[in-house]
């Protein structure tokens, strides 16, 4: 949203939305291997780089022109992590139950 | 004019319309606007976190039975409908782009195949559930999923009962996940409207840009969606 008038978008959003297709292939066609415990973290791994990519180009986070709109997303994965980290240190933790 | 400058009237001679009076200039408001927006998508994320985080616990305790009900919906589905996403997700930058560039026709075309694609994903969603529903998946008095055998384990079998637990994730997850779909086509039905009464200018075009943050935004929820309810242990 910053660079209105500058260089045209246009061909990073269509390299972007072919990388997105690309890693719901792989992740779709790696499911159906036997990685292990790695089935999981491959599938988890490929999800947070599309979400990566769509935050930060679809949604211009890399180009925000406010800082406010960084520290926004920073702050609601925090959150996120804090929430999920501190459950699952507890329940992946409880051997008596 | 020797009075403007003890009232201080800024704003008086060239006053941009589309530009509110409590902000000193277009970008500032553009800002404030999405500033707005990733406020409330904080608030969406906590939204589904805890769904998530309800998810992840379960999914410890019952891992077979929830690879074993995960085995029972149809992948193909589920990427399929991840491909319409993306493809949403690039007509809505296309959209905003559109707008930026004062392209009317490309912005209402953009808008347009937007929703025809989520409403493609809510038919697919449809047709998943409507499987479900056959197959006696959807939790409740007639839910039944006896002798299924929970992968990488001959011989046991899951536990309907966790199974069930499953289900119910998988069904308020993907149902409010759908909600947001919903929503999100009222919004880009209102936002199609705006843009054939030409209402959007390259100075003014907030509501696109907002609305397309909305969208990706239930777009990256899809993304996590699909490799943990769908993929869970495919593999023979």
């Amino acid at each position: 949203m910053s660079e209105h008038s500058k260089s045209s978008p246009l061909k990073m959003y269509f390299g972007i939305w072919a990388a997105l297709l690309v890693c719901t292939y792989v992740t779709y066609k790696a499911a159906f291997i036997e990685l292990g415990r790695f089935n999981a973290a491959v599938a988890l791994g490929i999800a947070t780089l599309k979400a990566t990519l769509v935050a930060l180009f679809f949604m211009h986070v890399w180009h925000a022109s406010e800082k406010l709109t960084k520290l926004v997303v920073i702050a609601a994965l925090f959150f996120l992590m804090l929430l999920l980290g501190l459950t699952m240190s507890d329940y992946a933790t409880r051997l008596w139950s | 004019m020797p009075d403007s400058t003890v009232v201080g009237l800024h704003h008086e001679e060239e006053h941009n319309p589309a530009l509110l009076h409590h902000f000193a200039e277009p970008q500032q408001q553009r800002d404030s606007a999405s500033l707005g927006m990733w406020v409330f998508l904080a608030t969406e994320v906590m939204f589904f976190g805890g769904l998530f985080c309800a998810y992840l616990v379960y999914r410890r305790w019952y891992f077979g039975d929830f690879a074993a009900a995960s085995k029972s919906i149809d992948a193909t589905l589920g990427a399929t409908n991840t491909a319409v996403l993306i493809c949403s997700s690039l007509t809505v930058v296309l959209a905003v782009w559109a707008a930026q560039t004062a392209r009317r026709t490309l912005l209402i075309t953009m808008l347009a195949i937007t929703m025809l694609l989520g409403l493609a994903f809510l038919g697919i969603k449809g047709i998943e559930y409507k499987d479900k529903f056959e197959e006696h998946h959807v939790p409740g008095a007639s839910f039944s999923f006896d002798n299924v055998p929970i992968p990488g384990h001959p011989g046991q079998f899951a536990n309907p009962r966790h199974a069930q637990m499953f289900f119910s994730l998988y069904f308020v997850m993907t149902g409010l996940h759908a909600l947001h779909m919903i929503i999100g086509l009222g919004i880009f039905l209102w936002l199609l409207i705006m843009a054939w009464k030409g209402r959007f200018t390259p100075e003014w075009h907030t509501p696109v840009e907002i609305g397309g943050l909305y969208w990706h935004f239930v777009d990256i929820v899809w993304i996590y969606l699909f490799p943990l309810l769908y993929l869970i242990d495919r593999h023979p």
